[in-house]
């Protein structure tokens, strides 16, 4: 066991909430605490993420300092594609000696998407290697390189999915070469074709890795019809139904939003009832004070106490 | 018919104009000449299937060249025509001289007849 | 074969620009093939630069060779009878020949027309594609011949990301994704229970990061 507080909440069988914070661009210490404060006991734990898109932020390991400050139990995100595996091991033993308690390891967004496009990116290892990598060094007390260490990292390792992505039927064997690396929780990529990610579930509890591994389904909600559609179309591997656009379509464009915020919550609510479910990640991407508002009305609040 | 058209315009003959070659084509702008064309047989009716096709290509290619160096690409150009249109073979000779003619010498004339003078 | 693009013209104009006297430097090889840099190019190139330096009144002499390769010192000597009569060499080898050149005429300027790509193939005339980048240890037997360092966008081992859609890669709508290519050939191969095997972090000591790597067979060797 590890000292993160979802994996002390899932242990005993609650349904958790995990939401993100993403830190800023700009050294304003202050951004991250006010993105916080609108999560205050409304999550369990947040995501921070690591300069995501390529894009350059405040980095996730300073800003998740912050947010334990504030009393919460911060994930650390973490990609590759910017340090190697010497940078990467480093930091790992950073954040655990500053009591940062989990990690959630991705390979991470290609440098083209982001404002450095003309960066040389590094991965090195992938984000399945790096599951393996912070698992050797928590349970078997050693770098990959093989060095002993003095002090295990103890974190709670998590990685994400997208069920929507190709080929669809590999998927779920995906996630079991995650979970046999040593992923122990997982956050999926948001989900809006609910029939697709319950096949998907079907596959993953068909191979027994909802028991192994903790699936907290990602939901996003949307601000308009024009968001869905551009979800849709331009955010790789997202699935975005025609009848939920053209549900959001149907009403007023001042009352879109409203109606988005409703689908997310009506999402969150069948989510709960698949079987495997055992949390939900809810990323309002630069809309964060409306995750305490969804969470409520999913019947998510209040949160166990930390 | 009798058709007139400029005197300057030589004519280069060859088997097919699948068989002219971009450096053909850079080493007769290099040599001096103001401008020059193609004429090959009409698109679908090579007699060499796609003879006429491949030179499209390469004058496309070479008019590329030319503007790299700086010399209007339009002085090169890539015509279709059948043997029997002796009035078009006519116009498209009389149209290439009065495009050249409002372009003035080739800029490598010009710059030669600068630095001599 | 190794694949290259011409440089472009403004910029081989630009290093050109103090020389009167160049030769210029053709390679049979691969860079023939992949129409960069054999004699025709060599041609085509020495033809441009005499046109644009004539333009602006600044004639150059250029000598055209091309060697039957540039990376060999068995041809290498082929221009020391005369390359002392030329300012510079530009080479329209690949970054190898460039190199190889410059070694052996160490107080010759050696300029480069070429900018080397990638190892690669030729997928039909005119259109060629990088297979391999030379990373020192093939897994092509773990993923079904398909080379996930040189094909995934994110040199992924244990691919495909989240951003693998109906067979195209999230950076660029025209490339396949390395990870579909390779469980469509595991499954053709009946070997799609590999794709469970967790590959582990690759050693680069074989690859690019040790300095340049050199090769040895001792008995092929005349000294």
């Amino acid at each position: 066991m590890t000292q993160s507080n979802i994996e002390r909440l899932l242990e005993k069988g609650v349904f958790v909430v995990t939401s993100e914070c993403g830190p800023p661009k700009g050294a304003d210490a202050e951004a991250v605490r006010k993105k916080g404060s609108l999560l205050k006991g409304v999550v369990d734990a947040v995501n921070v993420t690591d300069n995501q898109t390529s894009v350059v932020r405040m980095s996730s390991f300073a800003s998740c300092l912050i947010l334990k400050e504030m009393g919460f139990d911060p994930i650390l995100q973490m990609v590759c594609r910017d340090r190697n595996r010497i940078a990467l091991q480093s930091d790992i033993l950073g954040a655990a000696a500053l009591g940062i308690n989990n990690i959630l390891c991705l390979s991470g967004d290609h440098q083209s998407f982001g404002d450095h496009p003309g960066g040389k990116n590094v991965f090195d290892i992938d984000s399945m290697q790096l599951i393996n990598t912070v698992r050797t060094m928590r349970d078997e007390g050693r770098l990959i390189g093989g060095e002993e260490l003095k002090g295990r990292p103890n974190l709670f390792i998590g990685a994400a999915e997208n069920p929507f992505a190709d080929p669809f039927e590999i998927r779920a064997m995906r996630l079991g070469k995650k979970v046999k690396a040593g992923c122990q929780f997982l956050q999926t990529q948001c989900i809006y074709n609910l029939e697709k990610f319950g096949k998907w579930m079907e596959m993953v509890r068909e191979r027994g890795l909802h028991e192994k591994c903790a699936i907290l389904a990602g939901v996003t909600p949307l601000k308009s019809a024009g968001m869905a559609r551009y979800m849709k179309t331009s955010v790789p591997g997202m699935d975005v139904p025609e009848e939920l656009i053209d549900r959001l379509k149907g009403v007023p464009k001042e009352k879109q939003a409203e109606e988005g915020v409703k689908i997310c919550v009506e999402m969150i609510q069948q989510l709960k009832e698949i079987p495997g479910v055992r949390g939900v990640h809810i990323m309002a991407i630069e809309w964060e004070e409306k995750v305490a508002e969804i969470a409520e009305a999913a019947g998510l609040s209040p949160r166990p106490e930390a | 018919m009798r058709l007139n058209y400029p005197t300057f315009i030589k004519i280069i003959k060859v088997p097919c104009t699948g068989r002219v070659d971009i450096l053909t084509l850079l080493k007769a702008f290099e040599a001096g000449v103001d401008g020059a064309y193609v004429a090959g047989c009409m698109e679908g009716e090579c007699h060499f299937l796609k003879g006429n096709i491949r030179a499209r290509k390469r004058v496309e290619y070479a008019k590329t060249l030319l503007a790299e160096v700086g010399i209007e690409p339009e002085r090169l150009e890539m015509y279709n025509l059948s043997a029997a249109q002796g009035a078009r073979f006519a116009a498209i000779a009389n149209e290439m001289a009065e495009k050249i003619r409002s372009l003035g010498p080739s800029p490598l004339k010009k710059a030669k007849a600068a630095f001599v003078a | 074969m190794i694949v290259g693009n011409r440089k472009p013209f403004e910029e081989i104009l630009e290093m050109v620009k103090p020389f009167k006297k160049i030769l210029l430097l053709g390679c049979r090889e691969c860079i023939t093939v992949c129409a960069a840099g054999g004699e025709r190019e060599v041609g085509v190139l020495a033809s441009e630069l005499k046109m644009a330096r004539a333009k602006d009144g600044q004639e150059i002499e250029i000598k055209e060779f091309t060697l039957e390769r540039q990376c060999d010192y068995e041809f290498i000597d082929q221009i020391k009878p005369f390359i002392d009569d030329y300012e510079a060499v530009v080479s329209m080898a690949c970054g190898a020949g460039i190199q190889y050149t410059a070694e052996h005429y160490p107080s010759k300027i050696v300029l480069p027309a070429i900018n080397t790509t990638f190892l690669g193939v030729t997928l039909e005339q005119g259109v060629w594609s990088e297979r391999c980048q030379g990373c020192g240890e093939c897994v092509l037997h773990l993923t079904g011949g398909v080379c996930p360092v040189a094909r995934c966008a994110k040199s992924l081992f244990n691919g495909p990301c989240g951003g693998s859609a109906s067979g195209k890669c999230e950076v660029n709508k025209d490339t396949d994704c390395a990870w579909q290519l390779i469980v469509d050939r595991l499954k053709t191969l009946g070997q799609l229970d590999r794709y469970e095997d967790f590959i582990p972090a690759k050693d680069w000591k074989p690859s690019r990061d040790g300095g340049p790597r050199t090769r040895v067979r001792e008995d092929l060797r005349l000294c």
